[in-house]
């Protein structure tokens, strides 16, 4: 299954050992030593690898560079908040310590050039120098003719030097207006999901069987291919759960062969860690700590997001309420809604709801700190004096980020307001006071 | 011609101090710099041109304004000495010293100059064009003969230049437009491919020749070649389809054969969009067909992630199907995910007030771009696929 890696000017066992450390990649490695040439021979001088995450573009590049110790610069842009940076990156990979501090304070691409040049009449390049960028997409962002410039580095500096460049977009959206040195494009598919299945299996734990976490594995994939093919995550997810997956072989109940009852084990817990870790609503360590405890006291896991932690006073959640029905209600529509006698609801007022316009797809509109303590005071059953602690309470809902201000804070007499929160949060709410909110929405009439 | 004309300018620049100016225009890849070159290669062979000619050479990438142009022009000079501490009222002043210092010994004539300007466009972005002005000022004057050549791929450069600078060029342009036809085409892809005689292994190197030989008189590769001329004919387009073409000959397999250049040429014209699209989960697939349906009825109208998510519940009520029947949470990561890859691109406005799940995206891609992208999407469910293909297409 793995073709052998042959290529001149390159040590064959070493090539064995690249074949090996890269998986289900080998026509990318083949492609890439083809390009690369021998070592001392000139390469293009620019190539972008482009393909999703977690599609081996930095793990290929990095075992071919320490396995064949090819000389190499790798920069990720991430990191690169300043260009200066950079410049010392590749200046410390290729010529030592003491090449970054011949740059001026706050290099330019100029002195950059001029200093590579220096320095490479001292040391001329013997093989192709590389260097990696990661992150790539990034470059667009910073000096626009930074990108140009790296793509024909190999022209400006007179030297064997290649820049590889790999990215999560395509070349498409990085093209600079007036055109540039076109790079190579290798493009890194994705993994199958039979790759994914013989990469996730190599991870096996020593005291378990390969068939047994490959059953593992597949049942993994059966839950999660379909919503996420990110090798990282399905790595992470794959290490997470298996302790519970051994859970029953461990007590005894089963044995390792009994697929379907270690699936329906299993089934129900991965699900909810979809819910869960995937989206890193709990974290990884809350995670686990779960997996100890027996199921009754595990109960329901708090996600980060849930808000339910919020215990807020009477009044205020009324005020919430209103909030919700200010932002989601058209203001003609409460004279109906919160009226005693609000009379004949003529046909043209109530114009058949167009979809489109349903204001739980639009999102919540803002109104005026007015209209909200009217709806406040039709929906609160007691009587409430306007006092200021009703205000401050709106206040504090602004610094929860339950409510969000709108206007500018210039304007103190009337302050615009919008409602944050969503519709299963605010139902959660309505039903602690016993209010039923849905029958005074306008969507759900 | 062209490079006779060049070769001309610049020897009566060297020997005869005249003063001149002239722009190099062309497309990406026409060959531009490499006219420069062998200009200035024939012309160091003369003895009197390598005595006498300075060269100065700038590029436009490089050096980003105009005082490190400045800069540059005194360290290639080698004036940096000179200079020293000395501190400048203008540009002008500045330029003016430089030259006066190249003066030969006889204090009669200052040494000819060669200025390369490289990606010329950029300089005109300076402020205020002083770099250019000065120089051709310089140039029109008797001050000291220089020569200024701009090399540019804009065709419209001259309206980049200010009108002062503009009355101060000589005018001279020297446009290199590829003018092959079709066999010269295929001619020059037989000489680069073809080994030449001074090849160490002769029994090979006939070989090889032969099998460029049957490469070059096949069908289809004649008409994969047509497709390429039609699209560019520079040079540099067709040396990176032939070196993928090369890159698939190895130790293994030591023959070219015509597969390899249709194999390149599909690389070439891949379009990378849709092999992202063939990387996406089956979620990710569903909520951008979504967005095709929301953008045929509402004729593309941007739209947010509970517009999309709705449409797609609206799609699993019909087929009632609870395989999908994902969390509001979940959908939104994976709409997010679409969004780091550039897919959908938030609307310009204030993103910071606005929740997420409100946020009004557009879509960048083509309906004809997602049809194809489902043909190709490996193990596509049918009710989804049928789900795309469905009325509002």
């Amino acid at each position: 299954m793995t073709a052998l890696l042959q290529h001149p000017g390159y040590d064959e066992e070493r090539l064995k050992g690249v074949a090996e450390k890269l998986p289900c990649r080998e026509v990318q490695a083949e492609m890439l030593l083809s390009l690369m040439g021998q070592p001392h021979q000139y390469s293009y001088p620019s190539i972008l690898i482009y393909g999703h995450r977690a599609s081996g573009k930095s793990h290929v590049m990095h075992v071919l560079m320490k396995e064949l110790e090819l000389p190499h610069a790798t920069v990720s842009c991430v990191e690169c908040v300043s260009i200066a940076l950079l410049f010392e990156q590749v200046l410390l990979s290729f010529f030592g310590c003491d090449a970054p501090s011949l740059l001026p304070r706050s290099p330019s691409l100029s002195d950059f050039v001029r200093v590579y040049r220096q320095q490479c009449s001292q040391s001329p390049a013997k093989q192709t120098r590389y260097i990696v960028m990661e992150k790539a997409e990034l470059l667009r962002d910073t000096d626009a003719s930074l990108l140009s410039a790296l793509l024909r580095l190999q022209e400006l500096v007179g030297d064997n030097v290649t820049v590889i460049l790999l990215s999560e977009i395509a070349w498409d959206k990085f093209r600079p207006n007036t055109g540039c040195f076109e790079p190579l494009l290798l493009h890194f598919p994705d993994y199958s999901k039979s790759e994914l299945q013989q990469i996730l299996s190599q991870n096996v734990h020593s005291s378990y069987s390969a068939g047994f976490y490959s059953a593992y594995i597949n049942i993994l994939l059966g839950v999660f291919y379909s919503v996420c093919r990110d090798l990282r995550e399905l790595r992470h997810l794959a290490a997470l759960n298996f302790s519970k997956f051994c859970e029953p072989l461990a007590e005894g109940k089963v044995k390792e062969t009994d697929t379907h009852k270690l699936w329906k084990h299993i089934e129900p817990h991965l699900k909810k860690a979809m819910q869960t870790v995937y989206l890193r609503e709990v974290s990884s360590l809350q995670w686990e700590q779960m997996q100890q405890m027996e199921e009754e006291e595990a109960g329901a896991l708090r996600g980060l997001s849930a808000h339910t932690h919020v215990e807020l006073p009477y009044y205020s959640k009324f005020l919430l309420i209103a909030a919700y029905l200010a932002s989601y209600n058209p203001a003609r529509t409460d004279k109906r809604f919160f009226l005693k006698h609000h009379g004949k609801i003529r046909k043209t007022n109530f114009l058949k709801k167009n979809e489109k316009t349903s204001n739980h797809l639009l999102g919540p509109k803002p109104f005026p700190l007015d209209r909200l303590l009217a709806i406040f005071y039709s929906v609160v059953d007691s009587r409430v004096a306007p006092t200021a602690s009703i205000f401050s309470q709106i206040s504090s809902l602004v610094t929860l980020q339950l409510l969000a201000q709108v206007s500018h804070d210039d304007q103190l007499d009337a302050p615009k307001y919008k409602c944050a929160v969503s519709l299963d949060f605010i139902c959660a709410i309505s039903r602690t006071v016993n209010f039923d909110i849905v029958k005074y929405l306008y969507d759900f009439l | 011609e062209k490079e006779n004309k060049t070769i001309g300018l610049l020897r009566r620049t060297a020997i005869h101090g005249e003063s001149n100016s002239v722009l190099i225009v062309g497309p990406r890849g026409a060959g531009k710099t490499m006219l420069l070159q062998c200009v200035l290669r024939d012309l160091q062979k003369e003895e009197k041109v390598q005595k006498n000619l300075l060269q100065v050479h700038l590029s436009g990438l490089l050096q980003t304004d105009d005082r490190t142009a400045l800069k540059e022009i005194t360290r290639q000079l080698h004036l940096e000495n000179v200079v020293g501490d000395k501190v400048f009222g203008s540009f002008a002043e500045n330029l003016a010293f430089l030259l006066e210092a190249l003066k030969k010994g006889n204090r009669s004539s200052s040494c000819p100059v060669l200025f390369v300007l490289d990606e010329f466009d950029l300089f005109a972005h300076h402020k205020n064009q002083t770099l250019l002005y000065n120089l051709f000022d310089v140039s029109q004057s008797a001050q000291a003969p220089i020569a200024v050549v701009g090399v540019t791929c804009r065709l419209d450069v001259l309206e980049l230049l200010e009108k002062r600078v503009k009355s101060r060029f000589s005018h001279r342009q020297i446009h290199l437009l590829s003018s092959l036809n079709f066999t010269q085409y295929l001619e020059r892809v037989w000489t680069q491919l073809s080994l030449p005689d001074s090849f160490p292994d002769k029994k090979f190197a006939q070989e090889w020749n032969a099998g460029v030989k049957t490469l070059c008189e096949d069908k289809s590769v004649e008409e994969v070649l047509q497709r390429h001329f039609n699209s560019s004919k520079d040079f540099r387009s067709l040396h990176m389809l032939l070196m993928l073409c090369l890159s698939r000959v190895s130790v293994a397999k030591p023959t070219i054969k015509p597969a390899d250049l249709l194999e390149a040429s599909r690389m070439c014209f891949a379009d990378a969009t849709a092999n992202m699209l063939h990387g996406l989960s089956i979620l990710e697939l569903c909520l951008v067909i979504a967005i095709k349906h929301l953008n045929d009825v509402y004729e593309g109208e941007p739209f947010n992630l509970q517009m999309v998510h709705n449409e797609f519940k609206k799609f699993l009520h019909r087929k009632s199907n609870s395989m999908y029947n994902f969390e509001q949470p979940v959908v939104m990561k994976a709409f997010e995910h679409l969004q780091q890859l550039e897919l959908i691109r938030p609307v310009d406005g204030s993103s910071a007030k606005v929740q997420r799940e409100y946020q009004l995206m557009r879509l960048t891609l083509d309906h004809s771009q997602i049809m194809d992208a489902l043909q190709k999407y490996p193990q596509c469910p049918t009710d989804v696929k049928q789900w795309a293909m469905s009325a509002f297409g």
